[in-house]
């Protein structure tokens, strides 16, 4: 079976709307100019210092993730559906945090066993009962989109916690605008740079309840060795907050405080981009050297907020991602927008049958796993790897989800050869504080090999920018 | 400013101020190594260098003998050598790296630029890299660096933290220079006065980029008293011990002053200070030059580990 693949810019054999400019463009741009235009884009990207190391490979620790200069097209209007799919999803994902670490409704209501819930490595009863400030346990949603028609978009998976990537959002657009400022002048495209203002007006709106001045914001980082510490240091920068590691902040009284020159200062909002194990050693991990002692008890007493809060990590976990459009009707009272990928859970024997049958058609994932690590892309495999992640599955069913092989939707790529087809994914960044808010572009990952599904950076995947088209 | 981004900005200085002074014993060697070789049993000079920088002992277990190419290695490319220039000015790009939001596009260039061009000639065959070049391209990268630094930085306590990072390495490496040629270089009292020791004199001059500002200065004959008082009490020598006891003093007080609070080290610094301005040459050699030397690179870390505690350990309450 070859699926056919719904290509975004030739669709029926023209160019749609959102490309045509796009078509001279690349018409009109000899092969010299292209290979200059990509070595100017590469020593953009190294000198700003944007790279990406990956974990465990060695090799080089500046590694730049590749940018593909073809940039990614949607219509208003098909973002706006998409807009208010995203803001609907973050909206119910927060409710279900605040209900399952309250009351738990909609476990009491039968609508989610109680085992996914409360037995999920990520539930943590510390925070059991707490509610944060504005009923807020997700700040910063990013969603996975994918595309597989001129309609169709479905969910891949939601990240609650700490989803990365936002700075390659704002740098990719940085660069095209300054290579290419033409492009610019004849596309209409919606502006991005305002996230890194909303992002610090949503962490500054949900300041703890003993805060009574100009909230102290700070980004908590596991520190420069991290791949994703570029990252932080440029949240930081643009928002103009201090980037601290767990070593910079102690707590003291009822309050968190950092360490500075000219003595403690107190610090209200905490965006961390560790994870929840190492937040607080007298809480989590004792083990852990990158989190602040005692800085949980601050939280519970609400000295300090932690975004995301502690626990959020529930929400975004595959086996609870199945119950999204459920929790959607449930809390919200409306119709999903965005649509699930439909997915078995191995844990149940039926699924497990149907998915140990079809292994060579599907998606199979582990629950907890990310970065595109511990996945069998059933017919890009070879039986010998098939038969053996069958092993994998039948030893721990429920440490996997299967999904059908979707048929990404392709968008032109600079490639060796000239211009090709190539897979993409879209992540936007939902924001959620006193408001819902969403800056009309996202982070569109490509896979730059030929055929391959897979798109995550980890596994050779690159980035192109992302334009949402003013009316 | 964070306490560990003070502590950052103040170690990318040290660290390229410590690359200069690498640079400039390598010059120093290699200038010396063209001076004809006198006398039975005489040290290498390549050896007195390794002495100077305090490296003897990791170059003898990785190297042995000291001949040039190995010392060149060691002194510029070598990342088991902490000192090495090539250690520098990673270590001066990592700290950075780590604060690249406090500096300036052209700080992060200057620092950034030297890294990517390091490694490119870390490439090339050595054969293909000769001794003069390295030295100059290790000064040049650091006086690109100082000049963005001094053209663009923010004049707040970021850019005091930095300049206290290149006064105290300064004042540092400055004493250790000097010690060693008094120490180490000379073998021995006879040569003191000789032709031999002028030209080592000269040299030293050199290696500090000091040479023709000394004739200026002083004019005549080059005397160990001269030296002494140009790199030591002469505050109009850029390098001196007085110039740099003068900017930490200036940088501290500045400190003191944004931040409304003085400190021991602002205290400090002026104590030493007081005294580098009333010091005479007489008094420098009725003590000893060397024991003058010794205790003034002890009164200098003292004062660096009281910067630390006031500022950069946030221990501070």
């Amino acid at each position: 079976m070859v699926p056919t693949y719904f290509n975004e810019m030739y669709h029926d054999g023209s160019a749609r709307p959102p490309y045509r400019h796009l078509e001279n463009w690349t018409a009109d741009m000899p092969a010299e100019l292209r290979s200059l235009k990509q070595a100017e884009a590469e020593a953009l990207f190294r000198r700003i210092g944007i790279t990406f190391a990956v974990y465990g490979e060695g090799g080089d620790p500046d590694r730049l993730i590749p940018f593909d200069m073809f940039p990614r097209v949607f219509t208003n209007a098909e973002w706006t559906k998409m807009e208010r799919g995203i803001k609907q999803r973050a909206r119910a994902l927060n409710a279900f945090l605040v209900d399952i670490y309250g009351r738990g409704e909609i476990v009491r209501s039968g609508r989610i066993p109680a085992r996914l819930v409360y037995q999920n490595e990520a539930y943590e009863k510390a925070v059991a009962g707490f509610v944060p400030p504005r009923g807020v346990y997700s700040h910063i949603v990013g969603i996975d989109i994918v595309r597989t028609g001129p309609e169709d978009f479905f969910v891949l998976e939601d990240n609650c916690r700490t989803p990365s990537g936002v700075s390659y959002m704002l740098e990719n657009r940085e660069i095209m605008m300054r290579m290419f400022p033409a492009l610019f002048r004849e596309n209409r495209i919606q502006p991005v740079d305002r996230y890194p203002e909303l992002l610090r007006r949503t962490l500054a709106s949900v300041a703890p309840a003993k805060c009574n001045s100009e909230p102290t914001v700070v980004i908590l980082t596991p520190g420069h060795f991290n791949s994703a510490y570029y990252e932080h240091s440029f949240l930081a920068d643009l928002m103009g907050v201090e980037l601290v590691e767990g070593q910079d902040l102690f707590v003291e009284g009822e309050f968190v405080w950092m360490r500075t020159t000219e003595g403690p200062k107190k610090v209200d909002v905490i965006y961390r981009r560790i994870d929840d194990a190492y937040i607080d050693p007298l809480c989590f991990r004792p083990d852990s050297m990158l989190g602040v002692p005692g800085l949980m008890d601050v939280y519970r007493s609400g000295g300090v907020s932690i975004c995301s809060a502690p626990g959020a990590g529930v929400a975004d976990d595959k086996a609870i991602y199945t119950f999204v459009p459920e929790m959607i009707r449930f809390y919200l009272g409306e119709t999903p927008i965005l649509q699930n990928v439909p997915t078995w859970q191995c844990g149940k024997s039926d699924d497990l049958k149907y998915v140990l049958d079809h292994l060579g058609e599907l998606v199979v994932k582990e629950v907890h796993g990310s970065g595109g690590y511990g996945m069998l892309v059933g017919p890009k495999s070879s039986k010998d790897q098939i038969a053996s992640f069958a092993e994998r599955v039948r030893a721990d069913p429920g440490n996997y989800i299967a999904q059908p092989t979707l048929a990404l939707s392709t968008v032109p790529t600079f490639v060796n050869e000239g211009i090709a087809p190539r897979h993409v994914d879209l992540r936007p960044y939902c924001l959620v504080g006193e408001r819902v808010e969403l800056v009309p572009g996202g982070l569109t990952r490509v896979a730059l090999t030929e055929g391959s599904l897979v798109v995550n950076s980890s596994q050779g995947g690159g980035v192109k920018d992302t334009w949402v088209l003013a009316e | 400013m964070l306490s560990r981004t003070a502590d950052n900005l103040y170690w990318i200085t040290r660290y390229m101020e410590r690359a200069e002074t690498m640079a400039r014993l390598l010059d120093v060697g290699s200038r010396m190594s063209l001076l004809p070789s006198t006398g039975e049993g005489y040290l290498s000079e390549w050896d007195s260098l390794l002495q100077a920088s305090g490296t003897a002992e990791g170059f003898d277990k990785k190297y042995g003998e000291p001949v040039q190419r190995n010392i060149e290695s060691y002194f510029f490319f070598d990342r088991d050598n902490p000192s090495s220039i090539a250690s520098c000015i990673g270590s001066a790009r990592e700290n950075a790296r780590i604060v690249r939001g406090a500096l300036t596009t052209q700080v992060w260039d200057a620092l950034n630029g030297a890294f990517q061009e390091m490694r490119a000639l870390e490439r090339k065959p050595r054969s293909e890299v000769d001794l003069s070049y390295i030295t100059d391209w290790t000064m040049r990268h650091s006086a690109l660096l100082r000049g963005a630094i001094d053209g663009t930085q923010l004049r707040k306590d970021g850019w005091d933290f930095l300049n206290l990072g290149y006064y105290l390495e300064r004042a540092d490496n400055t004493a250790r220079l000097l010690d060693v040629k008094y120490y180490v270089l000379l073998p021995g009292v006879e040569f003191v006065g000789s032709g031999r020791d002028n030209y080592q004199w000269t040299t030293l001059l050199r290696a500090m980029s000091a040479h023709r500002a000394f004739h200026w200065a002083y004019g005549g004959e080059v005397t160990a008293r001269k030296i002494a008082d140009f790199m030591i009490l002469n505050g109009a020598s850029p390098r001196s011990l007085r110039s740099s006891v003068e900017g930490m003093t200036d940088h501290l007080d500045r400190l003191a002053r944004g931040y409304g609070r003085s400190s021991a080290a602002q205290s400090k610094a002026r104590s030493l200070l007081a005294e580098v301005a009333e010091l005479t040459v007489a008094d420098i050699f009725d003590e000893g030059l060397h024991e003058f030397l010794t205790r003034f690179i002890r009164e200098v870390a003292a004062l660096g580990a009281l910067v630390h505690e006031v500022y950069l350990s946030g221990d501070q309450r």
